[in-house]
């Protein structure tokens, strides 16, 4: 229990602050985005993290499950090849959200084939190929996608509990809390599963593959959960992303996003609970720390700067080297005055 | 016919480009084991540089490539020293993650510099294309072929006639024993990289004037490079230049027969593709280079 204080505090923290913001529409917005993606963020470090697999081609379960999620709600009539035509009426959006964690599920479970076939710059390259393909296909299917024009008019959630009719998800508000209960979920299943059996298998592959695999760790099993799980919270923040904005368009396939998650993910700490959290807060609200002093053209030039400077400086990411550093502070006040220097081995 | 003879003339003219493209990058990941995510960046600094040299330094055509050529080389070995040199030895996810962040930089200031607007480069050439029987081509074209074959020979002949070239071919099959024979191996690296990164701004160069010149022209190019660099082995020099011949043609082909807005897919098809059924790149044998 203990070792959850620091991601409860941060929940709490987080559930108050729209209230500490006295509800500024604009703030909040940003809130929001950067809750999303901060959500794919995390799924990001699932792979990046723990197995160790860099995925320059997450945005495309992203992008997936936006465009799942918003078919299902808005409905469709296309004629595929050989003269078939697919009708579909919409259906709730909640439906969408479902369908696009299984289609973004189904999704993670090829390109975790895939990376027990190709390892390294390989798998690299194939995961940013397939984004790419991905968004040519959303951005050429105007039938269906209608291409760059977007979908527009995506309905936003509606929950509903028997007996309490149903809410629709209109307001920042309501949003703010839905992204963020969907976020504790999400990092609830990954500390959940990173402290299981099958937590220490991806780690052990991480670190050790010969080894891991000799004592009998299944190393394209384990590889392709953890791809499967990963491309599904990718595209359930898809999904949020789409019925929050209402409006998505080839754009959200572009890798400069991919490239805002990684940031996140490394800079905040690869292959930490609360990295991708504490790495999506600072660089997600980055943007609108800045926008007031520079034209966006230089913010991105900060963050592909401060990409470089996290390699240089805090290789380890922002919540290892605070918690080296307040260890390393903790065991020098504990120990330092029992343990004369001459005595150390 | 005539359409696929003017098919084919077109994947020659722009194979060339695409080999230059794809030999840089394939050199330095061969040589270097470092995926360069600035080649993008520095493909857009050489169209970049070509158009200042000849609208604003006033230039004539044939002097502004070599002056766009040079600009990449030494933008590259500035890369190397100041970001690559201090990481030697890390992992390729670190060097990843750097060049990655450098491409941003160089492409986000571009933007910032030049604004978003596209612009084109003025060429010598007459409008009227050369026709050829049943097919034509422009003069302009004819020119980035041909230019662009002498670079890949030049390439060649460095890696293969040259002391230096020796050196990076020693530094390739494996660099402690190119280090123990006297090789400097710190300055074959940044060679490497300077000689990757100046075929990129070359191909840009190149093919600036053929289209316009914009900003994000480099993340396409980039891609392009990746799947050229896939098809024909990671660090084969040979496939990178066959490879960038064959995604000319699948992208012709692809554009010609299926659909235009798909000719860019092409290429990440032919990268999942190869992937899937050959990883190793169409013309595996990458125990050395030249």
């Amino acid at each position: 229990m203990i070792r959850h204080i620091p991601a409860l505090a941060l929940l709490a923290a987080l559930a108050a602050l729209p209230f500490a913001l006295g509800q500024n529409p604009y703030l909040l917005n940003a809130l929001i985005t950067t809750g999303i993606v901060t959500i794919a963020a995390m799924s990001l470090n699932l792979l990046l993290g723990f197995t160790g697999q860099l995925s320059l081609g997450h945005i495309a379960f992203f992008g997936i499950g936006a465009y799942v999620s918003a078919l299902t709600s808005l409905g469709f009539d296309v004629e595929l090849v050989g003269g078939l035509r697919v009708v579909h009426e919409p259906w709730p959006p909640v439906v969408g959200f479902l369908l696009a964690v299984l289609a973004t599920a189904a999704c993670g479970y090829l390109v975790g084939r895939l990376s027990f076939r190709v390892r390294g710059a390989y798998f690299v390259i194939v995961t940013i190929s397939f984004a790419e393909v991905v968004r040519l296909v959303a951005l050429n299917w105007v039938e269906l996608t209608q291409g760059p024009l977007a979908l527009t008019g995506i309905p936003p959630f509606s929950l509903g509990l028997p007996g309490l009719g149903t809410t629709t998800l209109r307001t920042k508000l309501q949003n703010y809390y839905l992204v963020l209960v969907v976020g504790t979920l999400c990092y609830a299943l990954i500390a959940r599963l990173v402290a299981s059996r099958f937590g220490r298998a991806m780690r052990g592959l991480k670190e050790n593959e010969s080894l891991a695999l000799s004592v009998g760790i299944n190393a394209t099993r384990t590889l392709t959960v953890a791809a499967v799980i990963s491309a599904a919270m990718a595209g359930a923040a898809g999904s949020l992303y789409a019925h929050y904005l209402r409006i998505i368009d080839p754009d959200v396939f572009l890798f400069s996003t991919t490239v805002t998650m990684v940031i996140m993910v490394v800079g905040g700490g690869k292959g930490t609970l609360l990295g991708p959290i504490v790495g999506g807060l600072i660089f997600g609200l980055l943007p609108v720390a800045l926008r007031p002093v520079m034209v966006p053209e230089a913010q991105w030039m900060v963050f592909g700067l401060v990409l470089i400077a996290i390699q240089f400086v805090m290789p380890k990411g922002i919540v290892p080297g605070v918690a080296r550093l307040v260890t390393r502070r903790r065991a020098s006040a504990a120990t330092a005055p029992r343990i004369p220097m001459e005595v150390r081995p | 016919m005539p359409e696929f003879l003017q098919h084919l003339l077109n994947t020659l003219i722009l194979g060339g480009t695409y080999a230059l493209l794809g030999i840089g990058l394939t050199l330095i990941f061969g040589i270097m084991n470092v995926v360069n995510f600035t080649h993008g960046a520095l493909y857009t600094v050489g169209a970049y540089v070509m158009y200042l040299a000849v609208t604003a330094l006033g230039l004539s055509f044939f002097a502004a490539l070599p002056t766009a050529i040079l600009g990449g080389l030494l933008l590259g070995a500035i890369l190397d020293l100041v970001l690559l040199r201090p990481l030697r030895g890390a992992d390729m996810d670190t060097t990843m993650l750097v060049m990655i962040g450098a491409g941003i930089v160089l492409q986000s200031g571009t933007l910032w510099l030049f604004g978003g607007v596209a612009k084109s480069i003025p060429t010598p050439f007459p409008d009227a294309p050369l026709q050829l029987g049943p097919v034509s081509v422009s003069w302009l074209r004819l020119f980035v072929l041909g230019a662009a074959l002498v670079l890949i020979g030049l390439t060649y002949g460095l890696i293969n006639r040259t002391r230096l070239g020796l050196a990076m071919r020693a530094t390739f099959q494996d660099h402690d024993t190119a280090s123990l024979m006297g090789v400097n191996v710190r300055l074959i690296y940044t060679a490497t990289f300077a000689l990757g990164s100046s075929l990129a701004a070359a191909a840009g160069a190149l093919l600036g004037p053929v289209y316009v010149v914009f900003p994000q022209m480099g993340g396409m190019a980039e891609l392009k490079a990746f799947a050229i660099v896939i098809l024909g082995g990671l660090g084969n020099i040979t496939g990178a230049a066959i490879g960038g011949f064959i995604l000319a043609l699948a992208e012709e082909l692809g554009a010609g027969y299926i659909s235009s807005g798909y000719r860019d897919a092409m290429g990440f098809l032919i990268i999942i593709a190869v992937l899937v059924f050959k990883p190793t790149g169409l013309f595996a044998k990458a125990e050395r280079i030249g």
